[in-house]
């Protein structure tokens, strides 16, 4: 199964409840990584607040940060290779990439309004 | 002291700056070392002054105290603890990531959170690590960790795979993250301070109204996460034989007296000292040990001279203000410091000089400003309830959010909107409201956002698209608030503090964490001051002699201008008594002397 890692941007708490708005789509994307990895899924993410190293050490991201900014987080790495940037994956999108196919027919949450971009 | 009574191992004070925390724990670790008992007193106040007190320089190694036989001592600096867990997080990134990003990072570990997280993480090791501390009977912290901080070590959500996996999500307990120690290690160190075989927890108060009212919401916060049956010590208490001596002294006993008679239901039935207040400075072994006699009487005092007479007083920071026409004036500093009064005296005044003003704060006790609402004519009062507005916020988030996690991650959430900044953020959404419905007015307000918090906003942009969707503007011209809060033309900020080493150190950080975020403070106010009233009774007259090198540092090394607000004799409430605090004159009879009214702004 391929492996995902998802570099996010710096957050104080994972719910973004510090921030003004609440950002529905971190609360729907944890949800969402808990259930694929209820599926077997390898999904690691890094919270560039806490875990820069893992930012710095990959020559990917680095290169990433380096012209995108932090603005364009997160970024998200399928085996190494860029699959998505400046919003989180969906549920559907997780499925794809790992392989797991879907049993029930979920309405992914978030998808229409990732992060608070649109 | 009833606290000293069969104490258990660890002793833990706890209250807010300037209430004498420390002085309190000295002198309850040299009476436990004078009664053969060996002790270890750890300070983690910022502003220590242990070494001081002893007359020599402690650190961050344990090292026995000479003057004084089974007393050992440490100093944990919490701020270089914060720092040293930065630049541990953020050193090897510096100069491989963008500049940007690392700035970014080192704000997000900045917070109070980060700080408190850091300082709990340095005495874990003392609660739990037998080989450091097993040659000592008792081990006394001037500080305690919060509420906040020991329910997120309890949560077992705080610690899912994050902290043992390194990776995953994080929280405000993210901090922790970068730390050494094992899950197991916080637990142990929870447990021993809810143990009251082990640990015994000693609120320290004033006599004073506002202070007893947090110390009550304190105990009701630590009872609730099991930490019962805390000892309480009211520090400071002014003896009756002094109120004889002048009417301030005579108006201060009165009121503290009340005070403590309609002391808050949490707080009666607790265990309770009085220390009464010296006339000496707590510092060395003599005075120390005389700190808890009930009738240190006072050695008659100089009758030298207190304060400059020229020193500059409220009305000449108004006049500043009022040139400016229009604009927002945030009163800034930490609780009790009397933001709320100044406020609204501020306000008061500037509506006397007939200029527009909207007075908004988030006075707890209405009592203080719904008497002003029209009077004078240029003023119009709005009140924030904090508890109601943060309560608001946690609904909305936990509705909107909460919906899909699970039942850990949920007390997690919930834990994450208990903490300061929530209610920080929560209250100034609703000032925003407010200034947003004042243009072109004065608009005066008793809080502020840090600058912590004000960074982070703007880092997300959340607070510039929270501003855009609300006005509807897409303007290329575009000010965002941050700009606003940046210029010294629209925004003022006064810092409030009280004439004591913490209370003034406790400002100062803010007035650093204020200018990270771009935003230079344009005054300080010094409030309450014993010095400026220049009493007459000689515990006072000694108190106010205390005073002079904190204001001295205010002037000199702290602040672009300053004023210093005498204390009253009379609590300074409703329009009459407010205006008081402008002109201290209009209080006849008692002996003040007249404070310059021209402007003294010295550098600009």
């Amino acid at each position: 199964m391929k492996a995902i890692q998802v570099f996010g941007p710096p957050l104080c708490c994972s719910t973004g409840v510090c921030g003004i708005d609440v950002d529905q789509a971190l609360v729907s994307f944890s949800a969402d990584v808990d259930w694929a990895k209820q599926n077997g899924a390898q999904i690691e993410r890094f919270n560039l607040a806490q875990q820069p190293m893992a930012f710095a050490e990959n020559p990917v991201v680095k290169g990433f940060l380096d012209r995108s900014g932090q603005e364009s987080l997160p970024l998200i790495l399928v085996d190494g290779e860029v699959a998505l940037a400046g919003r989180y994956p969906n549920r559907a999108e997780l499925a794809r990439w790992t392989g797991i196919t879907e049993v029930t027919e979920q309405k992914p949450q978030g998808s229409c309004c990732s992060g608070s971009r649109c | 002291m009833r606290f000293l009574d069969h104490p258990p191992r660890f002793l833990f004070f706890t209250g807010k700056g300037g209430v004498g925390k420390t002085s309190i724990a000295c002198a309850a670790a040299v009476q436990l070392a004078a009664a053969g008992r060996r002790v270890l007193l750890v300070s983690t106040d910022p502003a220590s002054n242990v070494g001081h007190v002893f007359g020599v320089s402690i650190g961050n190694q344990i090292m026995a105290i000479p003057t004084v036989s089974n007393l050992s001592a440490l100093e944990i600096d919490p701020q270089a603890a914060a720092q040293a867990y930065r630049d541990r997080i953020v050193g090897p990134v510096r100069g491989v990531l963008p500049d940007r990003v690392v700035t970014g990072i080192e704000e997000q570990l900045s917070g109070a959170c980060t700080t408190e997280i850091a300082a709990f993480d340095e005495f874990t090791a003392l609660l739990t690590d037998s080989a450091l501390t097993a040659d000592y009977a008792h081990i006394i912290f001037d500080t305690a960790p919060t509420g906040h901080t020991i329910r997120l070590l309890q949560l077992p959500g705080a610690w899912s795979g994050f902290l043992e996996a390194g990776k995953g999500d994080a929280s405000c307990l993210g901090p922790l993250a970068g730390l050494e120690k094992q899950r197991t290690q916080y637990k142990a160190a929870v447990e021993a301070l809810a143990d009251p075989l082990r640990t015994r927890l000693i609120l320290v108060a004033r006599a004073q109204r506002t202070t007893l009212r947090e110390v009550a919401r304190t105990q009701e916060e630590l009872a609730a996460i099991g930490l019962s049956r805390p000892h309480l010590v009211i520090n400071g208490v002014l003896p009756a034989g002094e109120a004889a001596q002048d009417e301030l002294a005579a108006a201060i006993y009165e009121r503290e007296q009340a005070a403590l008679s309609a002391i808050p239901e949490p707080l009666k039935g607790l265990p309770t000292d009085q220390v009464t207040l010296k006339p000496f400075n707590p510092v060395g072994l003599d005075t120390l040990l005389r700190l808890f006699d009930a009738d240190a009487s006072p050695s008659r005092a100089t009758e030298g001279s207190l304060i400059a007479p020229d020193t500059p007083g409220l009305s000449a920071l108004v006049d500043g203000i009022a040139a400016g026409e229009h604009g927002l004036v945030m009163l800034m500093g930490k609780g009790g410091v009397g933001k709320t009064t100044l406020a609204a005296a501020v306000a008061i005044e500037l509506a006397d000089r007939g200029l527009p003003v909207h007075l908004t704060t988030s006075d707890p006790a209405a009592h203080l400003t719904e008497t002003l609402d029209g009077s004078p004519a240029d003023l119009t009062v709005s009140r924030i309830d904090p508890k109601v507005e943060t309560e608001h916020y946690r609904r909305h988030v936990m509705e909107t959010k909460g919906a899909q996690i699970d039942a850990e991650g949920l007390a997690l959430l919930e834990e994450d909107l208990r903490s300061p900044c929530t209610e920080e953020i929560a209250v100034f959404q609703a000032f925003s409201r407010v200034i947003r419905e004042a243009g072109g007015k004065f608009v005066v307000m008793d809080t502020a956002p840090t600058g912590h918090t004000l960074l982070l906003l703007d880092a997300t942009g959340a607070y510039h698209r929270e501003v855009t969707r609300q006005r509807g503007d897409k303007g290329p011209h575009f000010t965002t608030p941050m700009m606003r809060l940046q210029d010294p033309k629209q925004t003022k900020v006064l810092l409030v503090t009280l004439a004591e080493t913490t209370p003034v150190l406790e400002a100062a950080d803010l007035q650093a964490d204020l200018r990270r975020a771009g935003i230079e403070p344009w005054a300080w106010i010094v409030n309450n001051s014993v010095a400026a009233a220049r009493p007459h009774s000689p515990l006072l007259h000694q108190r106010a002699r205390n005073e002079l090198q904190e204001i001295d540092a205010v002037v000199t090394r702290h602040s672009q201008r300053h004023a210093v607000v005498p204390l009253l004799r009379e609590e300074p409430v409703g329009p009459e008594r407010l205006r008081m605090l402008l002109d201290p004159q209009a209080q006849k009879d008692i002996h003040v002397y007249p404070i310059s009214h021209g402007p003294r702004a010295r550098d600009g």
